[in-house]
Order: structure tokens, then C-alpha cells, then sequence
């Protein structure tokens, strides 16, 4: 008698270590194969965009912190952006680089914590996370100086940044930016050429270029296709032609090529982060701006390259206190499109590491 | 930077091509007829010199007289972007062609603009809803839904 096989499907999520928040996928499996797979999101709606429409644009900045919560700041940089280019303000130059300062030191924060959870994901168990935050932990010590707070920031606002530096934040600062080129030699003497990662990671989960376009992939993720594509380099905001860095690119967009070009960008932040130190100027850190502020009739599309690729915001203005519409985009949603090339035909395990190598926040994702 | 290419020398370059598909145009953006949006779509995508081969955002604004559909396009190949956008006037049913077989970034978002605002995008695989549970009534981001 012939063995009669049907598919399977499981349910990854929504409650599940690797899902990196309430995120559900189900997937289809033959056997240990991966035939079908369908991202079901939507756990962590809290519905922003609506209430948006009923708060001032000052009342927002809070709301954004609350999307990508392990990046709260560049969420507040996207915004606050979007409305001075709405508004057309005009921000101090101290503010220009402090922003710029709190953003890289956010890429990296961020970044520490997505190599960390792609090899928790990857089976090493806590040893790596706890590596990473190490540093990590600095640099919450550093915002909580700035800001008091640790995780939600509320720090920019429209027309610069809430507050000025404390006395003690640079001297800290300058020892963070010394030290870690070697913490990061650490991280790659440790992790990049390590046999395990290397034969878990290269070559699986490949996401070929065209389709990464296809898709409008952004951040880490395309760049890891070999499309040499970054905001801060293509359409420069704030002051980033200021300064000088490399965009690093991968050649094959497989999960090692992730891991790689996000373990290069903490090196090119530390550089951009050098040069800010240096060039900082002093003066004001707030621009006059009405505290009802009023944009005139109109609409605008701010974006940035936020850790997890681009951060947009559109927002359209009828000139009155509360914005029209406040519509976000999510880079990370946007990447999961992709999901489904990267994993069918490999095995349950892959899928974890893949899902893990795009580094996905499901309070971005589900807003 | 990116080269923001002026509405209105698109919208001559598609009237040209598709006459009667331009409702209004100015230096910002274009906006077309829902009837001709994936054929302008597809022009966009494939010409050679325009290559909007990335569709980075797509949004939905409700305007009670009617719905707009916004679509933020980028060329990766010559670093230029353009806003390109439909209207539909109908309330009841909002219908606006889908451009996942152009892009499929507009996938997830096209469900999502669904979901939220209650556009319909014809030819769309797998049109439900994405953030809301499938029991849901409505769509909240109308700005009559209280």
C-alpha cells in the first residue's frame, strides 16, 4: 500500500521566541520543507495613523516612538523631519548635529540588537545577545543623560531637540566612539568567521536583486542584494553630506550578507559619529516655533534611512492644528514581502534564521 | 539628491500617450484617471529614461468628495522620483486598478489601504484585510467612521 502524504501547516507564532514580537506565520510544510508561507500580522494595532488625526503635530512625536520601539529616536527624526519640511523651519546647527549624533548612535544600537537576536535565532543561545549588550547598554546610558528615558525617547521636536547636551554626556560619548571599533573587531573575531554561522547562513535565504527592487526593500536588507542604496547617501537630509562614509553592500543578499553589512554599518556610524564629535558647534538647540503650530494647506513625503531601511512619513495638512492624514510607511512590513522567495523550499530551521536575518519590529510593522 | 521630476512635463509625456487619462498636474505631482492608472503605471515602469522601477510608498487619503490613491515612485537607476495619483469618486465602492504585477511592493499596502480606507484594487491576489482581524466592520481611517 502506497504512504498517503499530505501537507502540514503549522502556526509559528503568534506567541513564539523567534517571531520577535506577536507576529504570526503559517507556514505550509512538506515534511520538513517549507512549500508556503503567509505572514498574518496585525496583533499590535494600536490604530496611530487614526489617532493622529486627532492630535496636534507636537502630540505625535510620542506616538512615533511607539513604532519602532528598539529605534524610537530615528522614528522621531523621520517625523520631525517631515514636518519642518511641511512647515518649512528652519533648524539650529547644534540641533542638525545633535540629531545626527542621536541617529547613529540609534543605527548601532539597534543594529547590536539585531546581530544578537539573528544568532539567538541561529541557536546561541544568549551568549551573543549578551555580548551585544554590552555596548547596547552604554548607549541607553547615554540617552537616558540626554533624555531620562531609555527605551521611548520623545527627544526631537519640531524645530530641534527638547534639550540641550548634559556636561557629562560628551567625555562619555568620545570613550564610547574610541572604544568600539574594537568591540566590533570583537563582535567579528568572534562571529564572521565562525564555522557554525557560516554554514547556517551562506547561501540560504537568498534574496536576488531584482526582486529585492521588486519589492522596495530597503535598508540592510537591499543593500545586502547588492543595490547600493541609502537615503543618507541618495537624497542626503539634515546634514549628512556633511559627512563622509562608505555604504557597505553585499554581492549575494543571503542571510551572512545581512549579518555583514549591518557588522560594517556600526563601523561607518562610529566614523559619521567621529566626525559630528568634532565639527559640533554650539548655540541654540531649539528653533522659535509657534506652540500651535499651523503648516500651511499641503502635503509632504519626509523619508530617512532608519536602521531597518526607510522610514517614511506623508502627511497632509489642511492647515489646521492636527495633521489630515498621518500615514507612516514601515520599512520592515515592506521587507516581509519578500519573506516568501527567500524560504520556500528550505527547511523549518532556515526559516527561522531568514525571518531572523531581516530584523523585523512588529510595533512598526502593525503601528 | 533625488531629482523630484516636475508633474507637469510627466503628465504631457502620458497625455501624449494615453489621451484623456490626466485629470490635473502640477509641479508636485500627477493625477490620473483610476480607468488609465495601470497602463500610466506600466509606461512609468518601462520606459527607458523614466525607470521607476521602485514603488516606495503607497497611501490612501480620504477628501469626502472622494478618495485619492498616492503612489511615491523612485528610479534607483537615475536617482528621480515622482508622485503619481488616482481618484475615485465613488463612495460605496471605491475601485482602483491594482499594480502588484508591476510592483509587488504595493502587496502589502495595497491590502492595507483595503483595510483601513476600503479601496478596492481589482486584480490584486490576495485582497483581505491585514491589520484588522477578518470580522471587522468598516474602515477606520474614513474620516466619517467615528
Amino acid at each position: 500500500m502506497a504512504i498517503r502524504t499530505e501537507p502540514f501547516i503549522l502556526n509559528v507564532g503568534p506567541q513564539h521566541p523567534s517571531t520577535h514580537g506577536v507576529f504570526r506565520l503559517r507556514v505550509t510544510l512538506d515534511g520538513e520543507v517549507v512549500v508556503d508561507v503567509e505572514p498574518v500580522v496585525g496583533y499590535l494595532h494600536r490604530g496611530i495613523e487614526k489617532l493622529a488625526e486627532g492630535r496636534t503635530y507636537t502630540q505625535n512625536i510620542p506616538f512615533t516612538d511607539r513604532l519602532d520601539y528598539l529605534a524610537s529616536m530615528t522614528n522621531n527624526f523621520a517625523y520631525v523631519l517631515a514636518v519642518e519640511k511641511l512647515a518649512q523651519i528652519e533648524v539650529p546647527e547644534r540641533a542638525e548635529y545633535l540629531r545626527i549624533i542621536m541617529a547613529e548612535m540609534m543605527r548601532i544600537a539597534s543594529h547590536l540588537m539585531a546581530i544578537g537576536f539573528f544568532l539567538n535565532d541561529l541557536g546561541a543561545m544568549m551568549t551573543p545577545v549578551l555580548y551585544m549588550w554590552r555596548e547596547r547598554e552604554k548607549l541607553l546610558d547615554l540617552f537616558e543623560m540626554v533624555c531620562g528615558q531609555r527605551l521611548t525617547y520623545n527627544y526631537m521636536r519640531i524645530g530641534g531637540v527638547s534639550q540641550d547636551i548634559p556636561e557629562e554626556f560628551l567625555p562619555a560619548l568620545k570613550k564610547f566612539v574610541a572604544e568600539m571599533p574594537t568591540f566590533i573587531d570583537e563582535y567579528e573575531w568572534l562571529l564572521s568567521q565562525n564555522e557554525i554561522l557560516l554554514a547556517r547562513t551562506k547561501g540560504v535565504g537568498i534574496l536576488p536583486r531584482d526582486v529585492a527592487i521588486n519589492i522596495a526593500a530597503s535598508g540592510p536588507v537591499l543593500r545586502a542584494s547588492g543595490v547600493k542604496w541609502d537615503i543618507r547617501k541618495a537624497d542626503p537630509y539634515s546634514i549628512y553630506d556633511r559627512f563622509d562614509f562608505e555604504v557597505p553592500v553585499g554581492n549575494v543578499g543571503d542571510c551572512y550578507d545581512r549579518y555583514w553589512v549591518r557588522m560594517q554599518e556600526m563601523r561607518q556610524s562610529v566614523r559619521i559619529l567621529e566626525q559630528a564629535l568634532e565639527q559640533l558647534p554650539g548655540g541654540e538647540v531649539y528653533a522659535k516655533v509657534p506652540q500651535l503650530l499651523r503648516p500651511p494647506a499641503g502635503e509632504v513625503y519626509g523619508h530617512i534611512e532608519a536602521p531597518k531601511g526607510e522610514l517614511g512619513f506623508y502627511l497632509v495638512s489642511d492647515n489646521s492644528i492636527a495633521p489630515y492624514r498621518f500615514h507612516i510607511r514601515p520599512p520592515t512590513l515592506i521587507n516581509l514581502t519578500a519573506l516568501k522567495d527567500m524560504v520556500i523550499g528550505w527547511k523549518v530551521a532556515d526559516l527561522i534564521v531568514t525571518f531572523g536575518s531581516m530584523d523585523v519590529c512588529l510595533g512598526e510593522i502593525d503601528r | 539628491m533625488t531629482a523630484a521630476l516636475s508633474g507637469e512635463e510627466i503628465a504631457h509625456r502620458i497625455a501624449d500617450k494615453f489621451p484623456d487619462s490626466v485629470i490635473i498636474a502640477d509641479e508636485m505631482s500627477v493625477v490620473i484617471h483610476s480607468r488609465s492608472l495601470y497602463q500610466v503605471a506600466e509606461f512609468l515602469k518601462n520606459t527607458p529614461g523614466l525607470d521607476f522601477d521602485y514603488l516606495t510608498n503607497l497611501a490612501a487619503v480620504d477628501y469626502l468628495d472622494y478618495f485619492e490613491v498616492v503612489y511615491h515612485l523612485v528610479s534607483l537607476k537615475h536617482n528621480h522620483s515622482l508622485v503619481l495619483k488616482t481618484r475615485c469618486y465613488d463612495r460605496d465602492k471605491p475601485v482602483v486598478p491594482s499594480v502588484v504585477s508591476l510592483w509587488r511592493a504595493a502587496d502589502f499596502q495595497e491590502r492595507e489601504a483595503y483595510d483601513l480606507m476600503g479601496i478596492v484594487f481589482q486584480g490584486h491576489p490576495n485582497l483581505k484585510r491585514l491589520l484588522l482581524w477578518e470580522g471587522f466592520v468598516g474602515h477606520p481611517l474614513r474620516r466619517d467612521y467615528l
